[in-house]
């Protein structure tokens, strides 16, 4: 067994980007579900929203990759607002179907073969990352070869650069949440989680401070869709499919909900993990064994290289009802926080 | 500043009070001399349900008014739609003038008209002292904006702390201070309902059964604070089953049946007056005694005679 490679795969994708579209997509979630108590379960959308505002801006309208970038942003502000006007009065639970019907709307949207000249249909849009490319040859972190420190590999691709880039918002997005949620301004916030009539009755709107928790949740999930985008180089609707929203959940909820550094662990050990197994499981599978020391635990007949990807999301999935069963609270939070009776 | 407010000795703010309503007529919905808040013509239905449908309510200034009657009998309603929690189908309301009826439930808190709830909404995983900071108005870092920049608001923050610290000291919750409020008791949150709406500054408060589930020597404190709130010169419209406490801290008491107010007047008037006996202190029983809701059987002594609906809350 190539324990060097695993362990090589495994360090490279828990700090790579995929770590960074997730760590961003729950920071913006964090500020919704962890400190507003908002059921979102459209944050894909608002990805998309910042993906595709980036790829049609630059390829299908021809306009400069900033301009791209703040139509992304547009976008998801767009979204929030619409969707927080017309949902964020619904109880809980009737936001979370709203939502992820809205997010399941805009995929097949952007999906749809009559958009297809806009949107490029299900293979979705190329060509709009050259710039963002450049910027990156300029300041040296894109040198067209392979990139290796100790145990970290990164292929050709782009993906230095984008890691630059990607660690770079989310250490701003943290700080602009810790920030904003040791202020006045995070105390409606935590406090419309935990009763919307009890703000009213003191006179804050929680309405207002619902849209905007929403919005701000919405435009860094839109940062998400742009290293989404970015690191693959294509924007394709089925990247935005439910699951996106269900991944970062999982990883919101790993790392600890209403806390700053939550979903960045969250994000990485999540990411890890899930490289971990599929590479020391793939391993396993194809020698046909685990090496425990001198012995060897047989796996062949248990499990073929093909069964491998689905075997990790369930015990991935048996690993995050665990831990909401034994530590809810995440890694990070505090127990008696989510012991209280909240009535 | 509201220590030395709270130990104020004597008793000016009552003996006003009751010098004020003691030329005013015993009978529903009589004007009174210098009214804080005046309501008109408030109808609430839930489909066929008349909930509330009161034609002409005075509240007088500086007083403490009682609200009872069975339940059922509309008080809660009234008190969501006086402070826009509810819409009524018609009526309009002032507040010190202003027209209070159409606006935000917010709003009409800004406007100095706070509220308590029946059930208490302590916000459970905030600290004692986060729920109190949380009931000041006019927080310059609760603009986003401003709220990423520490320093145009921290000094603001540290008076609002002073403030609620005060407050709390007055309410005996200072040891509870850092605590998550979902660990206190019931009674406990009762108070620091309380005491958070007083963060507000209010001129009139509105509550909604203070002493229900109270034990009794905490409901004696809680009632020391509701007098005192009269001494401070604020307004309190409260809602109460317990016949003593009503006639010992009321100036003046209002009588709702049947969403209707069935009698005005002085405790000890109201007390002796036949329709009040016969709707809610209970002469006569025309059926099974029984309460609504398991809230209202917590109240103890609760003279719950007739058969009622639930006390209606908005969804």
């Amino acid at each position: 067994m190539n324990w060097d490679l695993i362990a090589s795969t495994t360090l490279t994708q828990a700090i790579g980007p995929g770590v960074v579209v997730f760590a961003l997509a729950a920071i913006g979630l964090n500020v919704q579900f962890g400190y507003t108590g908002l059921l979102n379960f459209g944050q894909a959308a608002f990805a998309a929203m910042g993906a595709y505002g980036l790829a049609m801006g630059v390829a299908t309208l021809g306009w400069p990759f900033w301009w791209s970038i703040l139509l992304g942003l547009a976008a998801a502000l767009l979204l929030a607002v619409l969707l927080g006007v017309s949902t964020l009065r619904l109880r809980a639970d009737y936001l979370a179907i709203a939502t992820v019907a809205a997010a399941e709307a805009i995929r097949r949207t952007f999906r749809s073969v009559a958009l297809r000249e806009y949107t490029g249909g299900a293979e979705g849009i190329r060509a709009f990352a050259d710039t963002f490319r450049e910027y990156g040859v300029a300041l040296g972190f894109e040198r067209g070869e392979n990139v290796r420190y100790g145990p970290f590999f990164y292929p050709l691709q782009p993906h230095l650069w984008v890691m630059v880039v990607g660690w770079t918002l989310i250490a701003l997005c943290l700080l602009v949440v810790w920030l904003a949620m040791r202020s006045p301004w995070g105390r409606v916030l935590k406090a419309i989680r935990e009763d919307e009539d009890a703000v009213r009755s003191l006179g804050k709107s929680a309405f207002s401070y619902k849209i905007q928790s929403f919005a701000l949740g919405g435009v860094i999930g839109a940062l998400a869709g742009f290293m989404e985008a970015l690191r693959i180089g294509n924007v394709a609707p089925d990247q935005y499919h439910t699951t996106f929203t269900f991944y970062t959940y999982a990883v919101l909820i790993l790392g600890g909900a209403a806390r700053v550094f939550g979903p960045v662990v969250g994000a990485a050990l999540f990411w890890g993990l899930f490289n971990f197994l599929t590479a020391f499981l793939g391993e396993a599978a194809r020698l046909g064994g685990i090496p425990v020391g001198p012995l060897e635990i047989p796996v062949s007949g248990l499990i073929t290289p093909a069964e491998v990807g689905p075997f990790v999301f369930v015990l991935l999935g048996a690993g995050i009802i665990a831990m909401l069963i034994f530590r809810p609270q995440g890694i990070f939070g505090d127990r008696r926080e989510i012991s209280l009776n909240v009535r | 500043m509201y220590a030395d407010r709270m130990t104020t000795t004597g008793r000016p703010g009552r003996e006003l009070a009751r010098q004020a309503l003691a030329e005013v007529a015993a009978e529903p919905g009589v004007a009174k001399p210098a009214p804080i808040l005046v309501a008109d013509g408030v109808l609430r239905r839930f489909g066929g349900l008349v909930a509330v449908d009161v034609a002409h309510l005075a509240v007088q200034r500086g007083a403490i008014t009682a609200v009872i009657g069975p339940n059922g009998a509309g008080k809660t309603t009234l008190f969501n739609v006086l402070t826009g929690f509810d819409k009524p189908q018609s009526g309009s309301w002032t507040f010190n003038g202003r027209r209070v009826h159409g606006q935000r439930a917010h709003q009409v808190a800004r406007l100095g008209m706070v509220r308590t709830f029946q059930l208490t909404k302590a916000l459970s995983r905030l600290s004692v002292i986060d729920n109190m900071r949380l009931g000041a108005v006019g927080q310059v870092g609760e603009n986003f904006w401003l709220s990423l920049l520490p320093f145009l608001w921290d000094r603001q923050e540290r008076e609002i702390t002073e403030r609620a610290d005060q407050l709390l000291a007055w309410f005996q919750l200072d040891a509870m201070r850092d605590e998550f409020a979902g660990s206190l008791s019931g009674g406990q949150r009762k108070l620091l309902e309380m005491a958070r709406a007083l963060m507000v500054n209010p001129e009139l408060v509105l509550l909604d059964e203070p002493m229900a589930g109270v034990n009794p020597a905490l409901a004696q404190s809680l009632l020391a604070h509701v007098k005192q709130l009269r001494e401070n010169g604020m307004t309190v419209l409260f809602i109460e089953h317990d016949m003593d406490t009503v006639h010992d801290i009321s100036d003046w008491v209002v009588v709702m049946g049947e969403g209707k107010i069935i009698a005005e007047g002085t405790p000890d008037q109201v007390m002796a007056d036949q329709r009040v006996i016969d709707a809610y202190l209970g002469a006569h029983h025309d059926g099974a005694v029984r309460t609504a809701a398991g809230q209202e059987a917590a109240v103890g002594p609760a003279p719950v005679v007739r058969p009622a609906g639930p006390e209606r809350e908005p969804e």
